[in-house]
């Protein structure tokens, strides 16, 4: 188990090595002066030679990467080129928001799929089944932002039920806040959904084909005790990984959402940040992000490692 | 009965490593013929299918079967609901809105198409030197893999087209970028089974070119997994251009986009549903058609495969 965090670990440490990398050199592609396009109308030499100073872009392109390296981490992804404020400081504002929104979405997406999928596996081939596959494919089809669309249309436009955009911190105002994330997480959610209902399924049929299952009917065992006690059990810790990947995903990976329900999060960030050309600051979303992905990932892995044994052999 | 007709019937062919013509035991033809079956046999595959005819033909021909200009301006018409002169109702800028999805059909399948074009070839390539080379070019090549499968998908996609500059091109180049790496390691978990089979180790034996061995001996064997992964990867992309588009980073405007579409009519939707409602509409059916195929060609090519939804882990 040791050596396989170590591994998973150490390989997790190149990897977002490479990520630094690729983020570093994404301000390397852009057509001209970083510095000047981010300015744009409001240039102003002062400003100019103090940002392109502060962002170290007069130095040699490996001194520079090294700095980024060595500044990321102590905590330091540069300045705003529009407000001056410390990157690190504005995208830590903003992952409340997100993490509120995709832990959100995730519970609600557990709430309907594991019902759906433990019941669609052991009574295969039924009505909930079939109904169960039918959901599952229109959930993996669809696009959330359009679901948000549509949400928004009924629950905000023909019912009135909920506000059509916008946020309330969860420590402000619960209700003003629940009330605010539903259509958002409701949005994600049902592609989420679909995703785990598909998973729960599948893994509890393959639990229900195992020797000790056919064992424990043999022995009497009412079929309630059987899928409880037995088949759960197991059928569910491979789930573990796909709900941790795909709240990993979530916290990364819901900017479209964020914008249609001008949600302040960090995807919001990264999009204000490529509208007003605010290189550090999307450099910085994006690293963060990335970084956040890939613990999160690795947290998965190990946690799964240690919920089966088996892994850490492979 | 004549003498060739007791002559024993000849054992599996020989193995010819240098004939031209791929391997016998898996083959690109077959491969396609059975797709082709466990289409036809599969109602929801077949429905897919039709659907995806439908879009092509739209995507052709959408310019001359629209029944307005995609730009045609009529201040008179400004948000009028569906109707018999309009379909699908009008924009806030009074255009027919079902001119604007048929023509932004093609702009879908294109980028699409190409992206996944892009990302097919790249990966492809990658995945069958890291496999077969393995050492130092699989473990740099892989590792650079990991790096750009480290990121979610839909965020590093808008920073590529961000720091590029919006647009078609750069929107189809950033799709291609971020599904490169699915293709690298499908095509390199490929080429590690292949590699240890007789006919591919008969080939090496008497001196036949690395070049010819993946072309003609691995590439067709693993032709199966690549189709499907191509078939889910199309509704990804698709999926991922409506994203980008309604971020204001793909197709830019006037021409038309089904997520730019969305994107535009967001403000006005409790009051003109049709705005919200069928560019959407359009994006849904693309992409469950892709899918229903990609499903479909999975079940019967390479059962063993990520599902549709598992894969689709990897859209954020």
């Amino acid at each position: 188990m040791g050596r396989f965090v170590l591994r998973r670990l150490l390989q997790s440490v190149v990897v977002l090595l490479g990520v630094t990398l690729v983020v570093f050199l994404l301000l390397q592609l852009v057509p001209g002066d970083p510095v000047r396009v981010s300015l744009g109308t409001r240039f102003d030499q002062q400003t100019y030679d103090a940002l392109r100073e502060r962002s170290g872009l007069d130095r040699p392109l490996v001194v520079q990467y090294l700095s980024y390296v060595g500044n990321a981490l102590t905590g330091d992804l540069g300045v705003s080129f529009r407000s001056g404020q410390p990157v690190t400081t504005i995208v830590l504002e903003r992952l409340p928001a997100t993490l509120s929104l995709a832990v959100t979405a995730v519970l609600l997406a557990l709430l309907v799929a594991f019902p759906l999928g433990v019941l669609s596996a052991v009574r295969s081939g039924s009505l909930v089944d079939h109904a169960a596959r039918v959901f599952s494919q229109f959930g993996v089809s669809v696009p959330d932002f359009w679901m948000g669309i549509m949400g928004i249309l009924l629950f905000a436009g023909v019912l009135g039920w909920l506000p059509p955009s916008g946020y309330v911190a969860l420590t402000d105002d619960p209700v003003g806040w629940a009330s605010h994330v539903a259509l958002p997480a409701a949005a994600v959610g049902l592609v989420t959904a679909s995703i785990l209902t598909r998973f729960i399924r599948s893994s509890v049929l393959e639990v229900l084909a195992e020797d000790y299952v056919r064992t424990a009917e043999a022995k009497g065992l009412r079929p309630r005790v059987v899928v409880v006690r037995h088949v759960l059990r197991n059928a569910l810790i491979p789930v573990v990984t796909v709900v941790g990947v795909q709240l990993a995903s979530l916290v990364g990976g819901v900017i479209v959402i964020e914008v249609l329900f001008a949600w302040p999060g960090v995807g919001r960030l990264t999009y204000d940040a490529v509208q007003a050309r605010d290189y550090p600051v999307l450099q910085g979303a994006v690293l963060f992000v990335a970084t956040l992905f890939l613990l999160m990932n690795l947290l998965v892995d190990v946690l799964y490692a240690r919920l089966d044994a088996r892994i850490t052999l492979r | 009965m004549s003498a060739g007709d007791r002559t024993p019937p000849p054992a599996a062919p020989p193995v010819d490593p240098v004939d031209d013509r791929p391997s016998a035991s898996a083959g690109g033809a077959g491969t396609l013929r059975r797709a082709l079956t466990a289409l036809w046999h599969d109602p929801p595959a077949v429905a897919g299918t039709l659907v995806l005819l439908v879009l092509l033909v739209v995507g052709l021909a959408g310019q001359w079967l629209a029944p307005a200009g995609t730009n045609d301006v009529d201040v008179d018409q400004m948000l009028r609901p569906p109707s018999g002169a309009h379909p699908f109702g009008t924009d806030e800028l009074g255009r027919d809105v079902l001119s604007r999805v048929l023509v932004a059909a093609r702009v879908s399948l294109q980028v699409g198409l190409v992206s996944v074009g892009i990302a097919l070839a790249v990966g492809v390539t990658v995945g069958l030197l890291a496999g077969w080379y393995g050492g130092w070019t699989d473990n740099v090549l892989m590792r650079g893999m990991d790096v750009l499968f480290a990121f979610p998908v839909l965020l590093l996609a808008v920073a590529i087209v961000a720091v590029l500059g919006p647009g078609l091109v750069t929107a189809t180049t950033a799709i291609g970028v971020v599904y490169t790496p699915i293709f690298a390691r499908v095509t390199r978990a490929g080429v590690l089974a292949v590699r240890e089979q007789v006919f591919v180790r008969a080939a090496v034996s008497i001196g036949t070119s690395d070049l010819r061995i993946l072309r003609r001996h691995v590439l067709p064997n693993i032709a199966a997994p690549l189709i499907v992964q191509t078939s889910l990867s199309l509704a990804f992309a698709i999926l991922s251009e409506a994203a980008l588009s309604f971020l204001g980073l793909g197709v830019q405007p006037p021409a038309p986009a089904w997520g730019r579409m969305l994107y535009d009519g967001r403000g006005f939707v409790t009051d003109a549903w049709w705005l919200g409602f069928f560019p959407g509409a359009a994006i849904f059916l693309t992409v469950l058609a892709f899918n229903l195929v990609g499903d479909a060609l999975r079940d019967v090519l390479d059962p063993r495969q990520l599902t549709v939804s598992e894969a689709r882990r990897s859209t954020r």
